[in-house]
């Protein structure tokens, strides 16, 4: 005997189930379009050219294998990228280490006394980090102005000889230093604030109840408890200051200042492939810089795991 | 044959009498002052071709050239005319993109000899491509403040005999009158390396792409030298060009002399200190050295759509006297064409400086400015050489050590 199955119903074409299926992907898809076009493409272009000598005006694909020799020309002594590396180490310890020595103090001085004022001081803290570059360089020239400059006509009034913000050399780096000191400031500041509104006032009722002083709550109490924020807050320094090219590049402009002393890597990386239409040279710059941020992100990492977890 | 020839030609002059009627818009990338120059020309080539709109995109000098780097590098968002200030244009002649405006239907061969001699140079890439028409050049002289060298008893004259007479005449300005002989030393090292090129020599490298810099070159050690000693006499004011410090210089006279294109007078009579009218003069540059600062070119791109309105744009702007001497008035675009500097409105006196014929000695001096051989890697040499330089003035550095320095650097850079 035999009897025949019943047929399976056809599977016939949903609407529905397609878009249940492939809606999200649809959905999802203009990142991945954007993250392949503008970062993904660029990253591996660059990592292509970065063993290659290509000039933009020899056109796409008249590129010419080089091998390591763009790595070798960066990493040869005297060349002008250890000494770049060297100003940008530089000018990215002297802003960026008041940065933190001042924020973190300023914002446990505002979250503890000043709590009532503390929008409106954030928000003047914070209003040099959303400024214009262009205006930022346009006040800092004129207060370094060697001739014409508040700064100097302040040392005039105590008989001080006029100093070269904008033309010593030595004096360079600590001018430009300033300017992103000041500039970053409150970014830190307001990043510390947040991490000390995530402690428990409890913690501070205890310690106040067991009779410990202001000085005694901040180092046993506050320190400890912001490390993740400090580390946090660390790490944007470092690769913010290592990637150091607006603040310089609008005061010196892009030859860096007397001497080169303000010139960056990421300025001479600019220079590199849009002056001298290097491309593949500045291609391999730019991953030696990515290394060295890499590694100084490693070494605070380091320091900030030792004896952390607890 | 014959016929199928005769209707050939029929169906040629046709489309030529269609093409002359269609409207056509000629993209052409600039950047300012030279936007100022079109515009003041423009009227006239409406009038003249009343079916080709002129579509003008003006940029930043750096944007500009920047934009023009990628596009041709693309091949994507290219301008019919391009725009090349003198500082891009060896980079642009090595390139491909270009047109070669000395083969057919340009033929510019022809034209060259209506120009300045020494931009024909500027355009011409080492395989002897012809890649931009020069509109307008920078003859250089030197400015001085007569009223300052008159104070210090200076007679100018003096000054122009050799450097080291116009570093003495210096010593005695600043004695005599307090004020500064330059604003830095590092541009008289600017000049010398400029001037007295052998033929076939570049600024920093010759024909054969052999660098020059080196503490063997006489040229860069005397450059060198002179620039120390200005500086460890106290002549220069340590003022870089286009700060409010070297503006205040030339309204306050602190610093008597300016080396500098003839586009200079423009810039101080329009902005940089009008109220000093009267009180300038100019000169030719000591040891009747010649050299040029600043000038204009015109280049078609290979992938451009309008090739044929592009050259006749270019045509327009660059051999046509008139379109000369209007941004010539306009913004002081000194002319590239040669006849059109034989132009009346040359020896007028100009009343800014003092009703000198200045103009006459510009035309002169651009005549005597010979050919400069320029490489694609002149920008890398000039930073690293600006750099030693520096290291030299400020931290005292030995001279010999540093352009060997120099040259060991540029050495590795230039591939």
């Amino acid at each position: 005997m035999s009897y025949r199955l019943p047929a399976r119903p056809r599977a016939r074409f949903s609407y529905t189930r397609w878009q249940q299926r492939f809606a999200p992907y649809l959905f999802v898809s203009p990142f991945f379009i954007l993250f392949l076009v503008f970062a993904l493409f660029p990253l591996l272009f660059s990592l292509y050219l970065a063993f290659h000598l290509w000039s933009p005006l020899d056109g796409l694909g008249n590129w010419k294998f080089v091998g390591f020799e763009n790595f070798a020309l960066a990493l040869g002594a005297q060349d002008l990228f250890w000494q770049t590396l060297k100003n940008t180490v530089w000018i990215g310890l002297l802003a960026g280490v008041p940065q933190h020595l001042v924020a973190l103090p300023l914002a446990f001085v505002i979250h503890q006394s000043l709590r009532r004022y503390q929008s409106t001081l954030s928000t003047i803290l914070f209003l040099p980090y959303i400024t214009n570059a262009v205006a930022i360089a346009i006040v800092f020239a004129t207060l370094y102005s060697e001739r014409l400059g508040l700064l100097n006509y302040a040392r005039g009034a105590f008989g001080l000889d006029p100093v070269r913000w904008l033309g010593d050399p030595g004096m360079v780096p600590y001018s430009v230093a300033a300017v992103v000191f000041w500039r970053y400031l409150g970014w830190n500041v307001v990043l510390y604030l947040s991490g000390l509104q995530a402690i428990s006032e409890d913690v501070y009722e205890a310690a106040t109840v067991d009779g410990a002083g202001r000085w005694q709550q901040f180092w046993y109490i506050t320190l400890p408890l912001l490390r993740p924020m400090m580390f946090y807050a660390f790490t944007l320094t470092i690769v913010g200051n290592m990637q150091l090219f607006e603040e310089p590049f609008m005061l010196l402009n892009d030859g860096g200042g007397s001497g080169g002393a303000g010139l960056t890597t990421a300025m001479h990386i600019f220079n590199t492939a849009f002056r001298d239409l290097d491309l593949g040279y500045a291609s391999a710059m730019s991953w030696l810089l990515f290394l060295a941020i890499f590694a100084l992100s490693m070494v605070n990492n380091l320091l900030f795991s030792r004896g952390g977890e607890r | 044959m014959k016929k199928g020839l005769v209707s050939a030609l029929a169906a040629a002059l046709l489309l030529g009498q269609a093409s002359a009627q269609e409207k056509v818009t000629l993209t052409v990338a600039v950047f300012p002052s030279l936007d100022s120059s079109i515009k003041a020309i423009l009227p006239a080539w409406q009038k003249k071709y009343p079916n080709v709109t002129i579509n003008m995109q003006a940029q930043q000098y750096a944007d500009h050239h920047n934009a023009m780097t990628t596009a041709l590098a693309t091949g994507q968002g290219l301008p019919d005319v391009m725009a090349i200030e003198v500082g891009y244009v060896a980079k642009f002649a090595e390139g491909q993109g270009l047109e070669d405006l000395n083969k057919a239907p340009y033929n510019a061969a022809a034209s060259k000899k209506l120009f300045t001699p020494f931009t024909i140079a500027q355009a011409t890439s080492s395989d002897g491509r012809f890649i931009a028409m020069p509109t307008d050049i920078g003859p250089g002289t030197f400015f001085y403040r007569k009223d300052v060298l008159d104070k210090a008893g200076v007679n100018p004259v003096n000054m122009q005999r050799s450097w080291e007479s116009y570093i003495a005449a210096g010593k005695t300005i600043k004695a005599k009158t307090g004020a500064y002989l330059v604003n830095t030393a590092a541009s008289v090292y600017g000049i010398i390396i400029r001037t007295n090129l052998k033929s076939g020599e570049g600024i920093y490298f010759d024909k054969a792409n052999n660098l020059l810099v080196g503490p063997d070159n006489a040229r860069f050690v005397r450059a060198f030298t002179l620039s120390k000693q200005i500086r460890d006499a106290g002549l220069d004011a340590k003022v870089g060009e286009w700060t409010n410090e070297w503006y205040d210089a030339f309204k306050k006279g602190t610093v008597a002399t300016q080396f500098s294109g003839a586009w200079l007078q423009g810039a101080l009579q329009n902005w940089m200190a009008p109220e000093t009218k009267g009180l300038w003069r100019v000169q030719n540059l000591p040891e009747r050295s010649f050299a040029s600062w600043g000038g204009t070119f015109y280049g078609i791109p290979s992938k451009a759509r309008n090739k044929q309105w592009a050259w006749e744009f270019i045509k327009f702007m660059t051999m046509n006297q008139s379109s000369q001497i209007a941004a010539f008035e306009d913004n002081g675009a000194f002319p590239a064409l040669v006849a059109a500097q034989k132009n009346k409105v040359f020896s007028d006196p100009v009343d800014f400086l003092g009703g000198q014929k200045a103009r006459v000695l510009w035309r002169d001096a651009a005549a005597k400015t010979q050919p400069i051989d320029v490489n694609k890697y002149d920008s890398v040499a000039d930073q690293i050489v600006q750099t030693e330089l520096t290291n030299v003035l400020e931290k005292g550095k030995d001279i010999k050590q540093a352009l060997s320095d120099a040259r060991a650097q540029i050495l590795r850079r230039a591939r």
